[in-house]
């Protein structure tokens, strides 16, 4: 015992973790809107006709649900490039580009961003597949044997309930994508656990800065739950009267 | 990659599954008793287990690795650099299990508690022998799942300098300028751990679908 606490420098650094929070902000809706595209594309290929399209959507799940974010995060991040060299340089020599550059070349926050889809997105297919499955296609026959319009079927009757039945699940796995992006400091992606370190390099105050973002994570995913709360009460409930 | 760079990263995974097996069998013990106080009839002690839990679900691995990696030696505990990071995975197993079996034990018909009840059996004998041997089928295919989440997880206490898996990984991309091929191996060898649990995690999961049907 005998550590004196110093919170000093975080207050100081209050500024730069608040804008932080905003880059945290900013990966997390980019992931999930990103992870929300491929869990539907991934859903609609799932049920193709064509057998290998159908494998490779369950490989792709099954690969990025059964290795760590941290370990895809350096692959995009160191890996690809190299690939996206000899991919350049091919691409030059069959005079499509003047000079050979490197598409896979990304940067940190890119990096992050896309980690952050493929991951989110991976866990979104299998999440969507499981509420396209619970609607009964008896209740869309009796939708349209009631009159209803095509649109009306689909809105009313396929889109609203399967939203309702993946909605705990879908938000829960959006909170979990936003504490992930911690793990994009890893990279140096610019959010509010790199802007931790750079505050612990300059004060060495490691507990005191660690301590005070684990509370502003915590205050976040607390806000989510609220929002996520509050919309699927305006959205999802049963009409009462 | 040479056989003595696969050999690296073989004493790598062998951190991993070391580091998996410690924070889940004492995640377990601690997860058990999150679960019980949880559930418990004293609204004060079900109180501070919901907290507990609400706090490791709602804030990062890596923010919770890195405050008991750095906050136990101020606590004047000069712990090994795995006990340590093997402590943070054991509060984060603890927290997910005990909320796990919490739904597990609340599933459990009432019922059953009530025949038990009726039977006069006391709150031990209750849980040991009526409720908790039923919580633990139901909660297999979560339970199976939280442990594939948890291996994963090992990978972050490569961000605290703890030599495992993909920290081993990535000192030998740095070294043979590499990274595609030896990212490839890494991501392999979680996958090869990884995958038949999920495999089987979902097998029970359909079997109990199709028997409470």
């Amino acid at each position: 015992m005998g550590y004196a606490f110093d919170f000093s420098p975080v207050w100081e650094g209050m500024p730069s973790l608040l804008k932080g929070c905003l880059g945290t902000f900013a990966l997390a809706i980019s992931g999930m809107i990103l992870a929300t595209v491929i869990g539907i594309g991934g859903v609609i290929l799932r049920h193709s006709h064509f057998p290998p399209v159908r494998w490779l959507v369950m490989t792709f799940v099954e690969l990025i649900r059964n290795t760590p974010f941290l370990v895809q995060c350096y692959f995009i991040f160191f890996a690809l490039p190299l690939l996206g060299e000899q991919l350049g340089v091919a691409i030059f020599n069959l005079g499509l580009m003047d000079k050979p550059g490197n598409l896979l070349k990304l940067g940190p926050t890119a990096t992050a961003i896309i980690a952050l889809g493929v991951n989110g997105g991976a866990y979104a297919i299998e999440i969507i597949r499981g509420g396209v499955q619970s609607i009964n296609k008896g209740q869309v026959e009796a939708g349209l044997a009631l009159g209803l319009h095509r649109t009306q079927v689909f809105r009313l009757i396929v889109l609203k309930p399967a939203l309702r039945a993946i909605y705990p699940s879908l938000t829960s796995q959006f909170t979990l994508l936003t504490l992930t992006t911690s793990v994009a400091s890893a990279i140096a992606a610019y959010e509010l656990t790199s802007v931790a370190e750079i505050i612990n390099g300059n004060s060495f105050r490691t507990f005191e800065v660690y301590f005070t973002v684990t509370i502003m994570y915590l205050i976040i995913s607390s806000l989510m739950a609220v929002g996520f709360n509050a919309l699927s009460r305006r959205y999802f409930s049963y009409p009462v009267k | 990659m040479s056989g003595q760079e696969l050999l690296f990263l073989l004493s790598g995974l062998k951190w991993t599954l070391a580091l998996s097996a410690v924070g889940f069998v004492t995640g377990a013990v601690f997860g058990l008793l999150i679960a019980l106080l949880r559930t418990s009839p004293n609204a004060i002690t079900a109180k501070i287990a919901e907290y507990y839990i609400a706090v490791f679900q709602g804030t990062p691995l890596l923010m919770q690795l890195f405050v008991v990696y750095f906050g136990l030696p101020l606590l004047g505990l000069k712990l090994d650099a795995w006990i340590a990071v093997a402590i943070g995975f054991t509060l984060h197993a603890s927290a997910y299990l005990g909320e796990i079996w919490r739904g597990a034990i609340q599933a459990v018909p009432r019922g059953q508690t009530e025949a038990a009840n009726a039977l006069a059996l006391s709150y031990w004998p209750r849980m040991k022998d009526i409720i908790l041997p039923q919580a633990l089928r139901i909660s297999l295919p979560a339970t199976v799942g939280f442990l594939v989440q948890l291996i994963k997880g090992t990978s972050l206490a490569a961000l605290v300098g703890f030599i495992e898996l993909s920290l081993a990984g990535k000192f030998i991309a740095n070294q043979t300028f590499r990274p595609l091929i030896v990212y490839s191996v890494v991501g392999l060898l979680y996958f090869i751990i990884c995958w038949p649990l999920s495999l089987y995690g979902t097998r029970l999961e359909r079997k109990f679908a199709a028997t409470s049907r």
